[in-house]
């Protein structure tokens, strides 16, 4: 990743490496998408052993982030912190992960208890290291307990071990950490695309927006290169488990290391969708050339690309971000899995860094991804290429989520010129919006630990508290521009004018993230949802879809990031029919269970209420926990209300039915608060209806029954919901 | 390089050339593992659509391993042992021409062996050297 970083001491390496644990397990190929073993591995008295996966565990959980929550729900109780022992770091792919043949098959899913929400967070990743761990001997990998000293867990799938143990790594972060270790644990240069790497940097130790970077070997330029596990702070819990790596090694990947129950019925399902990509692609969003890098124009003519801590959806000064053609570079294939044909994984290499302790290297920089573009740029009032590559690659490479670096560092930013902090507080950075040179020296900061970063790396919520027990903040202004529900920052969509969004964010299990539900086009643009039910029935499906990819491996893009030619002419088709029967396809060839497409949003719906109750026996879970901020409802400020007025003051007069003539922009900003609060409750009821809920948000027993969760512990969590 | 060329006027629908291709992937005559591919006779023209590699190599470029190179002699060529069986260049030849079988973990391709050449009675495919 970077030309420095590649003359590694290899024999300085070696002398440095103990071994402290090891334990072998017999080899045994994969049946039918499972492993049916999981990993055990406690840090705390450096034991590892193996599990059985049982029936009860596929038939219900499915696999991925359901064995992840399977797990972590059975290792800790209702009283249990993030840094305490017993909270787990699982890693799981799912049934399908690892296939080569269908596109987006190579997924992750991490979950903990996160630092940032303190329930339960999960988070999808690509990378070899979900599929190399299966193909090696297990479905997930269960870390509990803490290490005194850093350790690193390395399982050799090709031999059948498992060890914890440790080498001296001249640095901590990820691109020099990584080409360290694969120097290492691989036999030679050809070796390294058998290595998977989970690791993180020095900047996940210091904040609670720690993520962790997995590996992958990209053949096409012979670099590793890193997807991130962004939300929630899985870095943070990794680190302070004092874990360095993982490393995984499994040398013999084919087409049928999944051992596909049909192998003939997933190969016509990859080829057609690979044939699909091929002559589609370009014609549609070109994923293939530019990845989610062709959203920010999309958002901004949409007024819906977050500037100045989402005060906005657009800014005349936006045009140097919003293409990014230029920048790339192609390899034809750039996925972060084998046979990923939408190849989205873009990168940008030999970028001279001008600042931190890297200064004057040349490096790989992945992405820009949208969410990075608009959090660290636009929302920060930056409009400036360098100034986003710059700050994406500090981030990857010290172990910090792009996201909740943006959305903190906006809020800061506004308190800044709001003169709820100042200078003096800041310890002399000039937090305004716009200063790029100061927002790098934050995150410098961040890693070192230090300065003002470090209260800006706690995340808004906590920063909230700071601010109004140390600097007399008003409590309710700060509850209005804090961009954070749950406990963690808001990805960076504008929803203002969206209120199925707002659902899809403030409803989301883990907090504000749109990997649960992305309406806004349907809803806003197309107005495809008009009714109450229509979007309650919308915020049931959509999520559930898109939790079905996680359980089983996959990524979302290539369900509806392209759709099939005559997509438009199907019912429905906002859903990508067809392709959701490739889904349908994919599980029954790989499984050999027969299902329907009912059945792919039963199967997510279990385990979504599951996570529903964990949040609950978290002591969250409630309506109350998915209150949303103003910013994200309404104009909070005159200053918003009049950057918009004629779009605020037709509603008023076509929607509420007030005459704006006559009033203030005070009073303008009460009666339009008042109106979308209110819908945003309405809409919270209709979707616990349609969900099967209380008035609370609270699963029924009928609920739990109908999805068969009705296990003893869980009612038992429930219950006391359902008694108030 | 080499490159078949078929002339589809000429073509019977014996098979013949499918025969003896399936004998650079499998031990056995098995049409269904040839790198040639006769299709329909056009009912206005006569002519037999004929599924060929032209060597154009755009399947190097969409494989995620390298496993498809250009050999010295410019004929794109498959490594089976770094192959991983992702089918990305089936669906991405322009020409429909990268096959693969259930029975196997790694397409194959038309490395322009002459074999059909030779068999094909009628002179339907010839080899061209470009
Ligand atoms: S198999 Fe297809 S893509 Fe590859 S060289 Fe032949 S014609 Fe071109
Ligand atoms: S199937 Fe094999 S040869 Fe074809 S693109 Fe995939 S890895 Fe390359
Ligand atoms: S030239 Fe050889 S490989 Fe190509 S179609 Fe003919 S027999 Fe098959």
């Amino acid at each position: 990743m970077c030309g420095g970083c590649k003359t590694v001491p290899v024999d300085k390496l070696k002398e440095s490496h103990k071994v402290y644990k090891t334990f072998n397990y017999q080899l045994q190929p994969v049946d039918k998408g499972y492993a049916n073993r999981t990993l055990y591995i406690n840090l705390s008295e450096q034991s590892i052993r193996e599990k059985p996966v049982t029936q009860e565990m596929k038939d219900i959980f499915t696999g991925g982030r359901g064995f992840g929550l399977y797990h972590l729900w059975h290792a800790v109780t209702g009283k249990t912190k993030w840094n305490d022992s017993e909270n787990e770091i699982v890693i799981s792919s799912g049934p399908l992960g690892g296939i080569t043949q269908y596109p987006g098959a190579g997924k992750s899913i991490v979950v903990t208890l996160s630092p940032a929400t303190g329930t339960v967070i999960d988070s999808n990743v690509g990378g070899f290291f979900g599929p190399f761990l299966k193909f090696s001997g297990f479905d997930a990998l269960e870390i509990q307990g803490k290490s005194e000293k850093d350790v690193i867990i390395f399982i050799d799938g090709d031999k059948g071990t498992v060890s914890i143990e440790d080498v001296e790594v001249t640095d901590m972060n990820t691109h020099v950490l990584v080409e360290q270790l694969s120097t290492l644990y691989a036999d030679n240069d050809e070796d390294k695309k058998n290595i998977a790497i989970v690791s993180t940097g020095e900047g996940s130790e210091t904040t609670f927006m720690g993520m962790l970077n997995f590996s992958f070997y990209d053949k096409k330029r012979n670099v590793i290169r890193i997807k991130q596990a962004g939300r929630g702070g899985t870095g943070t819990v990794f680190r302070d488990k004092k874990i360095k790596a993982l490393v995984v090694k499994f040398s013999s990947l084919k087409g049928n290391s999944n051992h596909p129950a049909d192998k003939n019925l997933l190969d016509e399902t990859g080829i057609k969708m690979h044939r699909e990509i091929a002559t589609l692609d370009h014609k549609q969003n070109s994923m293939r050339k530019r990845g989610t890098m062709h959203l920010p124009i999309i958002m901004h003519d949409h007024d819906l690309l977050p500037v100045h801590n989402f005060k906005h959806g657009s800014h005349p000064d936006a045009a140097p971000i919003l293409n990014w053609d230029t920048r790339l570079t192609h390899s034809g294939a750039d996925g972060c899995w084998f046979g990923c044909t939408l190849s989205c994984a873009q990168v940008i290499h030999n970028y001279e860094l001008k600042t931190g302790p890297y200064i004057g290297d040349k490096v790989y920089v992945d992405g820009p991804e949208y969410e990075t573009i608009a959090g660290v740029g636009s929302n920060l009032g930056i409009f400036e290429q360098d100034h986003i590559i710059e700050t994406n690659f500090y981030c990857d490479t010290y172990g910090i989520d792009t996201i909740s670096f943006g959305t903190a560092t906006a809020f800061a930013m506004e308190c800044f010129e709001t003169g709820i902090i100042n200078k003096e507080i800041t310890g002399g950075l000039d937090l305004s919006f716009g200063n790029s040179e100061v927002v790098l020296e934050l995150l410098h900061q961040m890693a070192r630990g230090d300065g003002f970063g470090k209260v800006v790396g706690r995340g808004v919520r906590r920063m909230k508290q700071l601010f109004v027990e140390k600097y007399q903040a008003d409590p309710q202004f700060l509850k209005d521009i804090g961009m954070e529900t749950k406990g963690l920052e808001y990805s960076e969509y504008v929803c203002k004018e969206s209120l199925a969004q707002k659902g899809g964010y403030g409803l989301a299990n883990k907090g504000p993230q749109h990997d649960e539900a992305w309406l806004i086009f349907m809803d806003m643009v197309l107005n495809q949802i008009p009714t109450f039910e229509a979007k309650a029935e919308a915020l049931h499906y959509f999520p559930m879809m898109r939790t079905w990819f996680g359980l089983n491996g996959l990524c979302k893009l290539p369900w509806n990031d392209i759709v099939p030619e005559d997509n438009a002419d199907q019912p429905e088709p906002e859903k990508v029919p067809e392709h959701v029967q490739n889904y349908v396809n994919l599980f029954t060839a790989v499984t050999g269970r027969e299902i329907t497409k009912e059945g792919l949003i039963a199967q997510a719906e279990t385990v979504y209420n599951f996570q529903r109750v964990f949040n609950l026996k978290m002591g969250f879970g409630t309506r109350r926990y998915d209150a949303i901020p103003y910013r994200s409802v309404g104009p909070v400020t005159v200053e918003e209300y009049q950057s918009r007025a004629e779009r605020y003051d037709n509603q008023m007069k076509e929607i509420i039915g007030v005459d704006p003539a006559d009033k203030s922009v005070e009073e303008k900003l009460a009666i339009t608060r008042q109106y979308r609060e209110k819908q945003y409750e309405m809409l919270c009821d209709s979707v616990y209806k349609r969900r099967g809920w209380t008035a609370q948000g609270v699963p029924t027993l009928e609920t739990l029954k109908r999805l068969k969760i009705d296990f003893v512990d869980v009612v038992e969590v429930v219950s006391q919901h359902l008694d108030v | 390089m080499k490159v078949l060329r078929v002339k589809g006027e000429l073509c019977t629908q014996c098979y013949a050339c499918e025969e003896v291709c399936s004998t650079n992937v499998s031990k056995e005559r098995d049409r269904s593992k040839s790198a040639i591919g006769i299709g329909e006779k056009a009912v206005d023209t006569g002519r037999v659509d004929i599924t060929t590699c032209d060597q154009c190599g755009q399947c190097i470029e969409v494989c995620p391993t390298n496993a498809l190179y250009r050999a010295k002699s410019g004929v794109v060529l498959l490594n089976e042992d770094d192959c991983v069986g992702c089918l990305s260049c089936v669906g991405f030849c322009p020409s429909g021409a990268m096959f693969r079988h259930e029975d196997l973990l790694e397409p194959f391709k038309c490395t322009s062996c002459g074999k059909c050449v030779k068999e094909c009675a009628e002179g339907a495919l010839y080899l061209e050297d470009l």
